[in-house]
């Protein structure tokens, strides 16, 4: 049982709000530009790098290192929309998406020369140590994730439905030309976007690089576990990105823990898969997710 | 899509081509083509064939020419590289006829080369206490290699051609990463995760394809001897594919590509084609890992990732999406840069030649450079090499007037 809480469930949920969080920066751009951002990884994983670089190399406090990193992401994401995506407006979708595959190759080879062949660590206060939950002693870093991720996507949400900006931006979701006629600078809204997503990824990276032994570049590619998780909550959907991220990480998770006792077969490492192969069970039965817009097709 | 493309060229060129004599000709003898007015079609077969001026059939037999006394002239691993351009124009045209053609972005085509890879070694590969193997025939397990994706690509396919756009990228996404996991587990197939196994025995009816020959009093090396096979295989699939696109099936691709729904409506089964496309595509890509291993030798199950998958969008990004030609350019250039890359890296200071030192190492410069040249050329030449190929053609067409 306590097994089953800690290393099932809160660790599930940690990891998968880590999800959630990335996943939250798909959609938010997808739903200003109607493009999925391939780059993700390469910007979670200079989140990292920078969150480290701050926080270990120049000492900054441990907090203030994550917003400054986020910062710079931000920085990196308004630069990328504006000189690589910019152009790409009111072209197919598809050519904008493989765009952001080119902008991914290009940063990833970026932080593999800044991260070098070495373990990076990001500083962290919580390492190993481990809390007390309702009697059940659990990874204080799991908690963290929980807890600061969930507080970054209530704040996104919050910025969306409450203030001028965030309604701008859901103005430009639903039609950009029809914003644009209202006065909404739909420019400096597709910029907006990449920044807020850039730094949440940054963020994520952050969350990630908290694992035992520190990050190199490859964890780069953990990121991409985040576009099972839109896929199933559905590629419009911020709602569904958070039930989807956790639904995710805890059937990880789960799987982490259990898989090599009960079916052996499946494979070692075979938690690293699970996401995309729910990934494909969901899409046999719902081919636009749990809480995907329904693509309305008229003739 | 190159069809306009061809139409724009047509209409350029009608200025220096202006000969009188043709008009007799043409009085006299009707023909399908009218010597003189290579521009003037009587029959819609002349108007769509391949080689439909004289210009394009005097300039493929001298490349076909060209590509067959090369190897003679060159080292054995720049051969070697060449094979492996035919072997990447083979994946690349398959990638193009799903993406290109089909409009469907698959990103899976790495698992689809990692299949053929190994169906290859199943059947055409030797025994060991480790791994399993048939030792058959290349004329076996060459065509096997292709059926066998091909028909992994049919299973799929009914879920692909459900879901649409940047959803079916994704989904490939995930077959890649599920086939990976599949490869580094199947040892008795693959090998296993950081071991691998080697690849078929290229035996050709009987033939020995690694052994030296003598022709004509020249010594034909191994990788003499493969190129060949390499480029008349790459052959009759580069032509199949280009009739492909030129039949109903090709122009039901791009009647789904260009608008699903109209072409429904035009009564295009969308299930079929989807279907039909990826089929194929997964067809070329077996044949193409099947024989991308011969030229490396032992791979382990993890070379069948993502990057992979990325490299062959970038020999159809860079080199042109929707033309068969286009996707042999872009595999001239994916696989030719990142040997010009380390030519260079002797030359100008700031590549080293050993990561951690210099501002990027080769290797990185390299990969870094197919990232920058997929974001350029789809900003500012979405039709990759081939586009820049016609800009140029229709400029000379028309020199010295600009317009």
């Amino acid at each position: 049982m306590t097994e089953l809480i800690s290393s099932g469930l809160i660790r599930g949920l940690g990891i998968g709000s880590t999800y959630a969080l990335l996943a939250v920066g798909f959609v938010i751009i997808y739903r200003a530009t109607g493009v999925i951002n391939f780059a993700q990884p390469a910007l979670m994983i200079l989140g990292a790098y920078f969150t480290s670089v701050f926080a270990t190399s120049v000492g900054v406090p441990f907090p203030l290192a994550v917003l400054a990193a986020m910062a710079v992401l931000a920085v990196i994401g308004l630069a990328t929309e504006r000189v690589a995506l910019r152009p790409m407006v009111g072209k197919q979708p598809f050519a904008a998406a493989m765009v952001t595959v080119g902008v991914f190759i290009v940063l990833f080879v970026v932080a593999h020369r800044l991260i070098g062949a070495q373990v990076r660590t990001v500083g962290d206060p919580w390492g190993l140590e481990r809390a007390s939950l309702f009697g059940v002693s659990v990874a204080q870093v799991d908690l963290a994730k929980i807890v600061i991720s969930l507080f970054a996507i209530a704040i996104v949400g919050l910025f969306l439905t409450r203030s001028r900006l965030g309604l701008a931006m859901r103005a430009t979701s639903m039609d950009q030309e029809v914003a644009l006629a209202q006065g909404v600078n739909v420019g400096r809204i597709f910029g907006l976007a990449w920044a807020i997503s850039a730094a949440l990824a940054a963020l994520a990276g952050m969350l990630i690089g908290t694992a035992a032994g520190g990050f190199e570049a490859v964890v780069a590619l953990v990121a991409l576990k985040a576009l099972p998780v839109i896929i199933v909550g559905g590629l419009d959907s911020i709602k569904g990105a958070v039930y989807a991220g956790l639904f995710i990480g805890v059937a990880e998770a789960l799987t982490r823990t259990y898989q090599p006792q009960y079916a052996a077969w499946l494979g070692a490492n075979f938690d690293v898969v699970v996401p995309y192969v729910i990934m494909i069970i969901v899409l046999v039965f719902r081919p636009y997710g749990l809480f995907g817009t329904r693509e309305v097709e008229r003739v | 899509m190159s069809l306009q493309v061809d139409g724009a060229a047509r209409g350029g060129a009608d200025v220096p081509s202006g000969g009188g004599g043709g008009g007799d000709g043409a009085r006299r003898r009707p023909r399908s083509r009218v010597r003189g007015r290579p521009q003037l079609y009587t029959s819609y077969a002349a108007d769509q064939a391949i080689w439909n001026t004289p210009a394009k059939r005097a300039w493929t037999l001298a490349l076909v020419a060209a590509v067959l006394v090369l190897p003679f002239l060159l080292s054995r691993d720049l051969t070697s590289l060449l094979t492996t351009v035919f072997i990447f124009a083979i994946g690349g045209i398959g990638l193009n006829l799903i993406t290109g053609y089909a409009g469907q972005v698959s990103l899976g085509h790495a698992f689809f080369m990692g299949l053929g890879a190994y169906t290859a070694a199943v059947f055409g590969g030797e025994s060991t206490d480790r791994v399993v193997g048939l030792g058959l025939d290349m004329a076996i397990w060459l065509p096997l290699a292709g059926i066998v994706p091909a028909v992994v690509g049919l299973v799929v396919a009914p879920l692909a051609a459900r879901v649409r756009g940047l959803y079916l990228a994704i989904l490939t996404l995930g077959l890649v990463f599920i086939g990976e996991h599949v490869f580094k587990e199947a040892r008795s197939i693959t090998g296993g995760a950081g071991v691998g196994r080697a690849p078929a025995e290229p035996v050709l009816f009987g033939v020995d394809l690694s052994g030296r020959y003598h022709l004509f009093g020249y010594i034909l090396s191994r990788e003499d001897v493969f190129y060949f096979v390499c480029f008349a295989i790459f052959l009759v699939m580069a032509i199949a594919a280009r009739n492909l696109t030129r039949s109903k099936l090709g122009r039901a691709f791009a009647a789904v590509r260009d608008r699903d729904v109209a072409a429904a409506v035009m009564g295009v089964s969308l299930r079929r084609t989807k279907t039909l496309a990826f089929t194929i595509s997964s067809f070329y890509a077996g044949i193409a890992g099947a024989l991308l291993v011969l030229v490396i030798g032992r791979v382990t199950p993890t070379s069948w990732n993502l990057f992979l998958s990325i490299d062959f969008l970038a020999v159809i990004l860079i080199g042109g999406i929707a033309t068969i030609s286009g996707s042999i350019l872009g595999a001239m250039f994916v696989v030719l840069m990142p040997r010009l890359v380390s030519e260079l890296a002797d030359v100008v200071p700031f590549i080293s030649t050993s990561p951690g030192t210099g501002v990027f190492s080769v290797f990185q410069l390299q990969t870094m450079l197919f990232g920058a040249l997929i974001v350029l050329f789809l900003v500012l030449e979405p039709r990759g090499l081939y586009g820049l190929w016609v800009r140029a053609r229709n400029y000379w067409k028309a020199w010295p007037f600009s317009h």
